[in-house]
């Protein structure tokens, strides 16, 4: 059983790797924006501000290194996005890459998509260990033959050379999106996917690139009207003609492709009725949604809003099923979050592969995970500090209010520019990747 | 056969003298083996579409034992690069040493069908289909068949794509052992875990239904398509509707009912508007594969569902299938259906919330009249006609223009013409230029029907209109459209008519304005005849040779070389000749090059 979130009743979380820079000061585009493990667990995918798509590889667990299970070694670099310039808007288009997303395998190769704000392109991720030996007009080492000393033919013949992995583009989603992607969901008929922005939800064949069906477009007619923004959506794991997509307003909608081409009415409206005590100047900007993921079953859904993580059940549209608090202790603090921009954070929400629990991100590279068994949960820290090779990982606590206990960490010392916003979990085991930063963090569990 | 072949063959390449010991004849052959694996994708494409020139100087056993293996392990290329090899190797047979080794293509090809790549993968199975009817039954047995049994195991979804395309062409030629095992896979795949295969599986359901005994269909096929057309995924279910259709055609009248209808009739109920868009958009494939009596009980009120759909895209999909559905009816009954059943639900789509839907009924509805002969049409039909030529969206006005032919037979277009002129003319004064362009491309149509008096009484001052139109594309579609018109009316007409009018342009004080003078001219010329080019239009292109804007300048030239095959040849050196000498001693450069190449097209240097 997976009850254990930490605590010590099953497993305990340890370090396993750290990827990146130690430098402190961090170049702008090395801070990485997107983590994506794909669907066997075996990849790792990063992208960054800086346009570029890190690939891990888990290593072949050997038996001589026992203890060393399978870390994650660079499989491929390379630049998915450059930046651009939309010369009709006048305006920079950042290579920044917002979301990836695996496809399926379909056959030796990996396939990914990525998106920065404008446009999403499908990678092929290759290998390629055979190399064409022997031309006819010139040495191995280049030098030309004379052309009278052909008597024969040669035909190439493939030798085998050392692993190369390449990665090149096979097709370029572009001119659908007038606003920002935030999202994309590749569908379970394996065949079409979604994207969304802020205004509207496009959907596409993997296979064709010059067209899109808008398939959700809540721009109102006069923008000065716009009230709302829709801010994640998602594909349903097993249900085809099922997506949600989430909206800065706090509500969730769930539209079905099956009933209409145009989606504008949703099936279902998840939406927590507000308490009226708790409101405040920040209720709005707090309610945002910033993350909407299915849980692997396709029963529930979860939610990230500022202070904390939503469990729906697909079934109950009035209320969700669960609420965690990711950290209460900053409610108290929304003004100056406001002043310093932090409160329009977006923070990323995961599941583990049994939907037994779930993880999501907090500011001084702490992050939470909740178990839904036992509705324990726990803070953890990225730290280099920490960094030694399966050292365990202590649990960390925020002193909220009354004495400050040893070990405690005052809300008021909270570092708020070091914030976990992206974090991955193994599809299968208990591996998590946790963006902080410039650094990618790797923890695994630890059976006592 | 194979061995005399071989160096006939390599002759017939034009490599001269063949041989090994024949130095320079080798060369071009070595640049081309040397480019298959050149950094330029273009020279590579370029040595593998000369692919069969390498192998014939390789001969058969060089062919099958050192290109072929080089080939199969070559698949890292670009698309269009295995593209292009995977429809080599389906020609390939006499290359490597005729049908007796025809299996040595097959592990290239297999490599090829696993690529990701959907149109590589497409044409690596086309080609393997073509070469499978070139094995014998033996080697289908020993060699196709175990490959396509591989594929259709295989780890990767690509491959067991690949598979689906393949059991038809091999089944009516194997064993009854072997067949009852291509049965066996076909099902497996039919069920397997991934959509790609189950789709992949339903597309390819119907042609392997007919290479099937009969009992096997009614047994095998049809338990099939009840599950496809009842799974999970709607992009699979959709591609069921194709297959049903196909083994509608194979089954005895008796069966189709307990059979296949079920399946059908909950396909057009489908809660996915894909899947009824589907049954839409085959409707009439359906209605023939099922015949009269089901079509009459079954399908019709289905149509009248679909007609209704709530979904716009199936309205539209059903709305562009009622003529086609409405001339298929059995002949004694036709008339009764459409009229009860059909016309009523064509009425309310002709008020339809949704453009498509009408532009799409606009596209078939004239195509009834021919059906109902002409007191229903001037009763029923005749409103709705003038209703959609009233219509709010342009699309819709022209699909019944465009179409006025079916009604003109029937009922004459004078019927018609009061309401049509004012669509006409809202059309050629649409803001949107793209809507002017399509109503000009109509009107030779609209001319031969309406007839000479009426053109020039309401539509001529149109066409005249569009040659001053600030969109240089029509400007250039209305000169094209002046041709067609003489074509229609006659030399004496167009002398009449339109080109005092087109000369008289030839004066604007706009230059773009004198320029479509020109234009016309070169599009008159040829259909007007010599008489009046000479008489008329090529005084006044020597006027305009003075003009003293360049570009006018040099389309005269340009002008001059067009016309000039229809002038007679004294004209051309007495008149046409010195014009152009002097254009070619202009000042402007391009006024030069023109005159220059016209005296050189004309051969008057």
């Amino acid at each position: 059983m997976m009850a254990g979130v930490g605590g010590g009743n099953d497993f305990q979380w340890c370090f396993s790797q750290v990827k990146g820079a130690i430098d402190e000061d961090v170049a702008e585009a090395d801070i990485i924006s997107t983590v994506e493990f794909n669907c066997s667990g075996e990849l790792l995918a990063t992208g960054d501000k800086g346009g570029r798509v890190v690939i891990f590889q888990r290593e072949q667990e050997s038996k001589n290194r026992l203890l060393s299970r399978g870390e994650y070694n660079v499989y491929s670099t390379f630049q998915s996005h450059e930046p651009e310039f939309d010369y009709l808007k006048s305006l920079e288009i950042e290579e920044k890459i917002n979301k990836i997303r695996w496809l399926p395998q379909q056959n030796a190769a990996h396939f990914l998509l990525s998106a920065n704000d404008k446009t999403i392109k499908l990678w092929k991720i290759s290998e390629r260990d055979k190399r064409a030996e022997g031309y006819n007009l010139k040495d191995e080492d280049g030098r030309l033959r004379d052309q009278f000393r052909i008597t024969t033919l040669r035909v190439p013949v493939l030798m085998p050379m050392d692993l190369m992995v390449e990665a090149s583009p096979r097709r370029i989603f572009a001119n659908a999106h007038t606003y920002h992607i935030n999202s994309i969901s590749v569908n379970s008929d394996y065949e079409t996917y979604l994207s969304a922005d802020d205004l509207r939800i496009n959907l596409w064949h993997l296979e064709i690139t010059d067209r899109s069906f808008n398939i959700v477009d809540i721009k109102p007619a006069n923008m000065e009207e716009l009230t709302e923004v829709i801010t994640a959506a998602e594909c349903h794991p097993h249900q085809c003609n099922v997506f949600v997509y989430s909206s800065s307003k706090g509500t969730i909608r769930l539209c079905d492709t099956r009933a209409a081409a145009l989606c504008d009415r949703h099936s279902k409206f998840f939406e927590e009725p507000e308490d009226p005590s708790s409101r405040s100047f920040f209720s709005e900007i707090i309610s945002s949604i910033s993350d909407v993921k299915f849980s692997h079953s396709g029963r529930y859904m979860m939610t990230r809003d500022y202070l904390s993580v939503k469990v729906w059940d697909l079934n109950m549209e009035n209320r969700p099923v669960e609420t965690y608090q990711v950290h209460e202790y900053l409610r108290s603090k929304l003004c100056s979050l406001y002043e310093n921009d932090c409160i329009f954070d977006k923070f990323e929400c995961c599941w583990n592969g049994s939907d037994s629990a779930i993880m999501t991100g907090s500011y001084n590279n702490f992050f939470r995970m909740f178990d839904r068994n036992t509705r324990r949960d726990i803070t953890l820290e990225a730290s280099r500090e920490n960094s030694k090779p399966r050292a365990m990982l202590k649990p960390r606590k925020v002193c909220t209010g009354g004495k400050r206990k040893k070990d405690e960490i005052s809300v008021d010392s909270l570092d708020f520019n070091k914030k976990i916003l992206h974090t991955a979990w193994h599809p299968k085991e208990n591996v998590i990747a946790v963006a902080a930063t410039n650094n990618l963090y790797i923890f695994q569990d630890k059976i006592n | 056969a194979s061995g005399a072949q071989g160096p006939a063959l390599v002759e017939g390449v034009g490599l001269g003298m063949a041989g090994a010991d024949s130095d320079d004849s080798l060369y071009p052959i070595a640049v081309l083996i040397d480019e298959l694996r050149n950094e330029d994708v273009q020279l590579r494409l370029n040595s593998i579409k000369k692919l069969s020139t390498i192998a014939l100087a390789l001969g058969v056993e060089r062919t099958r034992t050192e290109l072929l293996p080089f080939l199969t392990d070559t698949i890292y290329d670009e698309d269009e690069v295995l593209l292009a090899l995977a429809e080599q190797l389906g020609n390939f047979t006499m290359l490597v040493g005729g049908p007796e080794y025809v299996h040595c293509l097959l592990p290239p090809l297999e490599s090829l069908a696993t690529v990701e790549e959907t149109v590589v993968r497409d044409k690596a199975v086309e080609s393997l289909r073509k070469i499978s009817h070139e094995h014998s039954p033996v080697d289908l047995e020993v060699h196709f068949e175990p490959l396509v049994k591989r594929l259709a195991s295989g780890d990767w979804f690509t491959s067991r794509t690949s598979a689906c395309g393949l059991f038809s062409v091999c089944y009516p030629r194997v064993s009854s052992t072997v067949k009852a095992e291509i049965r066996q896979h076909f099902r497996t795949l039919c069920s397997d875990d991934t959509p790609m295969v189950r789709r992949a599986a339903a597309s390819k359901l119907g042609e392997f239904a007919k290479v099937l005994e009969l009992e096997y269909v009614k047994s095998d096929i049809i338990s099939l398509f009840t599950a496809l057309a009842s799974d999970e995924q709607d992009s699979v279910r959709l591609l069921a509707v194709e297959a049903g259709v196909s083994i509608a055609t194979l089954l005895p009248q008796e069966d189709l009912e307990t059979l296949v209808m079920p399946t059908l009739r909950q396909a057009a109920e489908d809660k996915s508007w894909r899947v009824r868009y589907m049954v839409a958009d085959k409707f009439s494939d359906l209605q023939k594969a099922v015949g009269p009596e089901i079509t009459k009980n079954d399908l019709v009120p289905a149509f009248q569902n679909l007609l209704k759909d709530c979904e716009a895209e199936v309205r539209a999909a059903a709305a562009n299938k009622v003529k086609e559905f409405c001339e298929n009816l059995p002949e004694d009954s036709r008339e009764t259906i459409i009229m009860t059943h059909i016309l009523p639900c064509v009425k309310e789509l002709v008020s339809d919330t949704n453009q498509h839907v009408k532009s799409a009924l606009a596209s078939v509805i004239m195509g009834l009249s021919t059906i109902l002969g002409k007191d229903n049409t001037v009763e029923h039909l005749l409103p709705l006609f003038l209703a959609q030529l009233k219509d709010e969206c342009p699309e819709v006005r022209l699909n019944i223009i465009s179409n006025l032919d079916c009604v003109n037979e029937v009922i004459g277009i004078r019927q018609l013409s009061q309401s049509l002129l004012p669509a006409i003319v809202e059309l050629a004064e649409d803001a949107k230029w793209r809507v002017r362009l399509a109503i000009i491309e109509y009107m030779p149509l609209l001319a031969g029907q309406l007839g000479v008096e009426f053109f020039d009484e309401k539509l001529n001052s149109l066409c005249m209109a569009w040659l001053v139109d600030h969109v240089y594309a029509i400007r250039e579609a209305a000169t094209c459209n002046l041709m067609k018109l003489v074509e229609k009316f006659g030399a004496e007409w167009a002398q009449n008519t339109i080109v005092p009018k087109v000369l008289g342009m030839a004066n604007d004080p706009n230059y773009l304005h004198r320029m479509t003078t020109l234009f016309c001219i070169n599009a008159l010329s040829e259909v007007c005849g010599q008489e009046i080019t000479t008489k008329h239009m090529l005084p006044v292109v020597f006027k305009m040779s003075n003009d003293q804007v360049a570009n006018v300048r040099f389309n005269v030239a340009k002008s001059l070389q067009k016309i000039g095959p229809v002038l007679d040849s004294n004209c051309l050196q007495t008149e046409v000749k010195p014009v152009l000498e002097k254009l070619a001693s202009d000042q402007d450069m391009d006024v030069k090059y023109f005159a220059q190449e016209a005296i050189s097209v004309l051969s008057l240097a």
